[in-house]
């Protein structure tokens, strides 16, 4: 396992005005009781709305905050002990932050995280040529890193965390900002990166394209609690989202009563029918359509993620603060 | 060290308004002492050459051991990019020093060189013959800028606790003035101010690299006492690190 983590709590004291003089403390649980292990190679999406413990995990994770209670092990490490050693095998992207140094050129930056990372020249040679290549950076490697589109930078970030090779590279909403093409490109790399190499990878996103495109497990956080966690598709089923069947009918017909429809929508012939795959499979239904009128052409689609996520933030009643 | 000095040197402009304003103020300086000198009755402790040297060389300083100016790390700590420096695998304080000592270094060549030039052509400067007091002066500048930014880092380490620290910095900023000896040297100060300023860490950021020069004084008891306050003061900056790392919250999403 490259992280496991148990019973990881962290709270924070908030202090108050209360009255002319006096304050009062009120302590604020950003993460409370999150256990989940990720093993090598996992491509993982961790997600949840703004304030719900995402950043304090990774925080924890990276050794940069202390965790109040609970074990975490991230590459055999104690984060907090031994922040050092595990920042040379670890790789971190912060969308909203930088680890460029802003007046210099590219390529600079890449020199001197060569030299703080003791990378070997050759190493990094084949690394930085790897990742000039895939990520189009040759065109601005002599440019200041202030003068860059926010694209160019994103893609300098992540060749500047994978110059000393980690096993592991966290994003904090590494595709914030960018346009559609930006984060194809960037998708599209760090796949390949996950499929080549192993490494293994874990996002922090509000964009879902992010975890349909790149992750193979979905956890969800919110009120700094694990709602859910699990393959994207065993999620779906788990939240008993519908899906809809749509249908084109080669005369109109009358298609209620069904058993496990929820909801029918005409738009001429077509015919778009929701339904709850726990009471009827999508082949019984289109059976039981067939019987009563004839199919010209048929789609059965998935509940959109955001559904699923929506859905998982709804059985959990939020905790009064 | 190579990217503080690459970092300063990217502005050049900004460089060069930083020069004349410099050297705009050191006339102005050496104009009041000179009419404080003729003035005074008091027997003086520096020759005329001296004080000369003494203007153009605290002129010189100013921007090497920089003391206004360096918040930049606070600015990290409240915008929470301070993360990004405590995740690199590197002594976070030693990190800071060389960078530190680079932009010095940059200074030094930029901003140091021209006011003494500017200094040399309009007044009569004292310059030691011994080229072992060249030599104790350099490493008496060097233990400056490591106290200098000794100081500064546990003031921008205070924005660990309170966010802003404007009011410890302009504090700083007013303290370090008088008690430097950039605005009148130490010993023009009344007697019983001099042995409570030279128990502060202050005078050892110009006064003492300047007293070197000038050989006013023991260059080596000067030198003893630079290295004793930057141990101390490093060792301090290095405890309020660890207690900062320990408590705490980075800021910001």
């Amino acid at each position: 396992m490259i992280i496991e983590v148990e019973g990881l709590r962290r709270t924070f004291r908030v202090s108050e005005k209360a009255g002319r003089f006096r304050r009062s403390h009120r302590e604020v649980v950003a993460v409370q009781d999150v256990s989940f292990t990720v093993p090598e190679g996992e491509t993982l999406g961790y997600v949840g709305p703004n304030g719900a413990g995402k950043s304090t995990t990774i925080k924890m994770l990276t050794g940069i905050l202390v965790p109040t209670a609970g074990r975490v092990r991230v590459c055999g490490l104690d984060p907090s002990r031994q922040r050092k050693k595990l920042a040379r095998r670890l790789g971190v992207v912060f969308g909203q932050r930088t680890q460029l140094w802003w007046d210099l050129p590219l390529l600079d930056s890449f020199e001197l995280l060569r030299d703080i990372y003791r990378v070997g020249q050759t190493q990094y040679r084949e690394r930085l040529d790897e990742c000039t290549e895939l990520l189009g950076l040759a065109e601005f490697l002599s440019t200041p890193v202030r003068q860059l589109s926010l694209g160019q930078r994103m893609r300098g970030e992540i060749t500047a965390a994978l110059l000393h090779d980690p096993r592991l590279l966290v994003l904090d909403e590494p595709t914030i900002g960018l346009d559609l093409e930006s984060k194809a490109r960037l998708r599209s790399f760090l796949a390949e990166l996950n499929r080549t190499k192993g490494t293994t990878l874990l996002l922090t996103t509000h964009d879902l394209d992010d975890i349909e495109q790149l992750c193979r497990r979905l956890m969800v956080i919110d009120h700094g609690r694990v709602l859910a966690d699990g393959e994207l598709a065993g999620l779906r089923g788990s939240v008993a989202a519908e899906r809809t069947l749509t249908v084109d009918l080669q005369e109109p017909a009358d298609l209620s009563g069904i058993p496990g429809v929820t909801a029918i929508k005409a738009d001429g012939p077509r015919v778009h029918l929701e339904f709850l795959p726990s009471e009827v499979s999508a082949a019984q239904l289109i059976t039981a359509v067939a019987a009563r009128a004839e199919i010209r052409d048929l789609a059965v689609g998935e509940a959109s993620i955001e559904e699923v996520i929506r859905r998982l933030y709804d059985l959990r009643p939020a905790p009064q603060a | 060290m190579r990217a503080g000095f690459r970092r300063y040197s990217a502005y050049r402009q900004a460089a060069l308004a930083g020069v004349i304003t410099n050297s705009v103020f050191g006339l102005i300086r050496a104009a009041t002492l000179a009419t404080l000198f003729t003035g005074a009755t008091r027997s003086s402790e520096y020759t005329p050459q001296q004080m000369s040297t003494y203007v153009w060389l605290g002129q010189g300083l100013l921007s090497v051991v920089l003391l206004w100016g360096g918040w930049d790390f606070a600015e990290r700590i409240r915008t929470g990019h301070v993360a990004v420096d405590l995740y690199r695998p590197w002594d976070l304080q030693a990190a800071l020093l060389a960078e530190e000592i680079g932009r010095a270094g940059y200074a030094l060549a930029l901003r140091f060189l021209p006011p003494m030039i500017i200094g040399l052509a309009l007044s009569e400067m004292y310059l030691p013959r011994d080229p072992l007091i060249w030599l104790l002066f350099l490493i008496s500048a060097l233990l400056s800028v490591v106290i200098s930014f000794s100081l500064r880092f546990m003031i921008n380490l205070a924005a660990f606790w309170l966010l802003d620290i404007r009011g410890p910095a302009s504090m700083y900023a007013l303290v370090s003035n008088l008690l430097t000896g950039l605005v009148l040297p130490i010993w023009m100060f009344p007697g019983w101010a001099q042995t409570a300023i030279w128990a502060t860490p202050f005078p050892y950021l110009l006064q003492a690299p300047i007293d070197v020069f000038v050989e006013h004084g023991s260059p080596w008891r000067l030198l003893g006492a630079q290295l004793l306050v930057t141990a101390i003061v490093l060792g301090a900056g290095r405890l309020m690190l660890r207690r900062a790392e320990h408590r705490l919250v980075v800021q910001g999403g």
